[in-house]
């Protein structure tokens, strides 16, 4: 983190990603009995982080996590955290749960992972807050581990891939969604995955850059689908976020929507108020990557046009890195939208206590 | 107020409509059942010939999965983009305030009354020619 930034206040970053965990440093947390089947089975572990992002690329920031699990911890401090006490980074550890077969295999290793995290997180700093992995395509499994972990105050939220088999809004995922409402904490929806799906709407890309930017449409296709089926009226109480899917499409979206909601809402009777009012009230988007300069005024009139400067929150993607600087954006805004970004709207989203009022620098 | 005989009350049985120019406003009078509703032949969105569209109870929810059908709100959706409007106040369904279509007030008149030269009533809708009015019989009559 640079000081040379107008926001001087404490961040919470709701998108860091920690290493993948090796099968080896699982196997405290998996039972006997999936031990031997991993041994057995010659499964290597989880082909989903490595994969999704090209190797030796910024964003993929791969060198950042390489110098083992402690230095790649220290990196997370330095780079998330700093010195603020204030400050909060909400960590996840992608495992692929969604690509297995097996439902109770998918589920113990959601758990090893998730247990595996909250250790790393209690080992390294407080500050640390959890994005727990669930196995979306079970549903049912996926709410139990949702109830199994919830009482952790460490545990912020559900962390789910963008891709799926179904969009998230369809009623098998009525467990699911059940469970994070009741738990109050909100599903976040989170670039990659793998499904039994092609990666775009129109099929199998020849090109990874196809499938990498293709995430903006997938992000909008379960957005769409959470406020088309009823998601948000079925359960008041959900919420949802968008980590690194991207924002700036958002205001399109929200006009397609409304446009056609009016014409079209007969068939989906129980979105009863305009779809961009249930995205404002039920979900929040991580800032990163931001699809138009940074630093540029297009940025604040995409708020502007979002209607609502309480959906963005901050996020430096550690370790990727799309941006040479995120605290750029916050320098575009004005300072109370700044602070809601870089703070207040994550702590609302997150339970996380209100900052003291932002001091000069303290990072 | 000028008042336009639209047609015979038996050329406008329950369940049917029609167009009519009332002075050079395109205007769709409904026959609901016995009921009687007319609205301006214009959609407010784009234009569309609006009273040329389906009638429609209405539906709403309060979860999915669950319809409320109500058969006795009579919604008119446009033929174009499918705006829904209240047949009797000629409101939108998405944005009753601000969206919304011109009502006007449709009567039974007897043919006496009419033809007793009552003030106002001009005989149409065929502006350019006289309805015959007898007075043995029931007319329409729109107030725009
Ligand atoms: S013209 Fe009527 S809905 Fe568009």
């Amino acid at each position: 983190m640079s000081s040379d930034h107008h926001h001087g206040g404490p961040l919470i970053d709701c998108d860091v990603h920690l290493p993948t965990p090796t099968v080896d440093q699982l196997g405290p947390y998996l039972s006997e009995h999936w031990r031997e089947y991993i041994a057995t089975a010659g499964f290597k572990g989880s082909m989903a982080v490595t994969s999704t992002h090209p190797p030796g690329a910024r964003s993929s920031g791969h060198e950042r996590l390489d110098g083992g699990f402690a230095e790649a911890m220290r990196n997370v401090r330095r780079h998330c955290l700093g010195e603020s006490e204030s400050a909060r980074a909400v960590v996840s550890a992608h495992y692929g749960v969604e690509t297995m077969g097996p439902p109770d295999f998918s589920t113990a290793l959601s758990r090893a992972v998730n247990d595996w995290m909250l250790t790393a997180c209690r080992d390294t700093d407080e500050r640390l807050l959890a994005s727990i992995n669930v196995p979306p395509q079970y549903p049912d499994l996926a709410a139990e581990e949702i109830d199994r972990l919830a009482g952790d105050d460490r545990v912020v939220q559900v962390f789910v891939p963008a891709r799926t088999s179904k969009p998230y809004g369809n009623r098998i995922y009525y467990p699911l969604l059940a469970a994070a409402e009741r738990n109050g904490l909100p599903l976040g929806i989170h670039f990659g995955g793998m499904s039994w799906n092609p990666p775009t709407g129109v099929g199998w890309p020849s090109y990874y850059i196809e499938e990498y930017v293709g995430m903006a449409h997938v992000m909008q296709a379960q957005l769409s689908s959470l406020v088309f089926e009823g998601a948000f009226q079925r359960f008041p109480r959900l919420r949802v976020t968008v980590l690194e899917g991207g924002w700036t499409w958002l205001p399109s979206l929200m006009w397609r929507l409304d446009k056609e909601w009016k014409g079209i809402r007969r068939e989906v009777p129980w979105v009863e108020e305009p779809p961009s009012t249930y995205l404002r009230r039920h979900v929040k988007l991580s800032i990163q990557p931001i699809d138009a300069p940074p630093d540029g005024p297009e940025v604040m009139t995409t708020i502007d046009q979002i209607g609502s400067d309480d959906v963005l929150m901050y996020a430096s993607d550690f370790p990727h890195e799309h941006l040479s600087d995120p605290l750029a954006l916050l320098d575009r805004l004005a300072p109370e939208t700044a602070s809601k970004v870089a703070y207040g709207n994550a702590a609302a989203c997150y339970g996380v206590p209100s900052a003291p009022e932002p001091q000069e620098s303290v990072r | 107020m000028k008042r336009y005989v639209v047609c015979q009350t038996h050329e406008l049985p329950p369940g049917t409509r029609r167009i009519v120019d009332i002075d050079g406003r395109s205007i769709g009078v409904f026959n609901v059942d016995g009921e009687y509703y007319a609205l301006r032949n214009t959609c407010p969105h784009q234009g569309a010939a609006l009273c040329t569209g389906s009638l429609l109870g209405e539906v709403r929810s309060p979860c999915p999965g669950e319809y409320r059908y109500d058969g006795s709100r009579k919604l008119l959706q446009c033929p174009w983009h499918g705006w829904e409007f209240d047949l009797t106040t000629g409101q939108s369904w998405f944005d009753p305030a601000r969206t919304r279509v011109r009502p006007y007030d449709v009567t039974v008149e007897s043919g006496r009354s009419i033809a007793a030269g009552r003030e106002g009533v001009v005989p149409g809708p065929y502006v350019a020619e006289t309805l015959p009015v007898t007075v043995d019989d029931d007319y329409i009559v729109v107030t725009p």
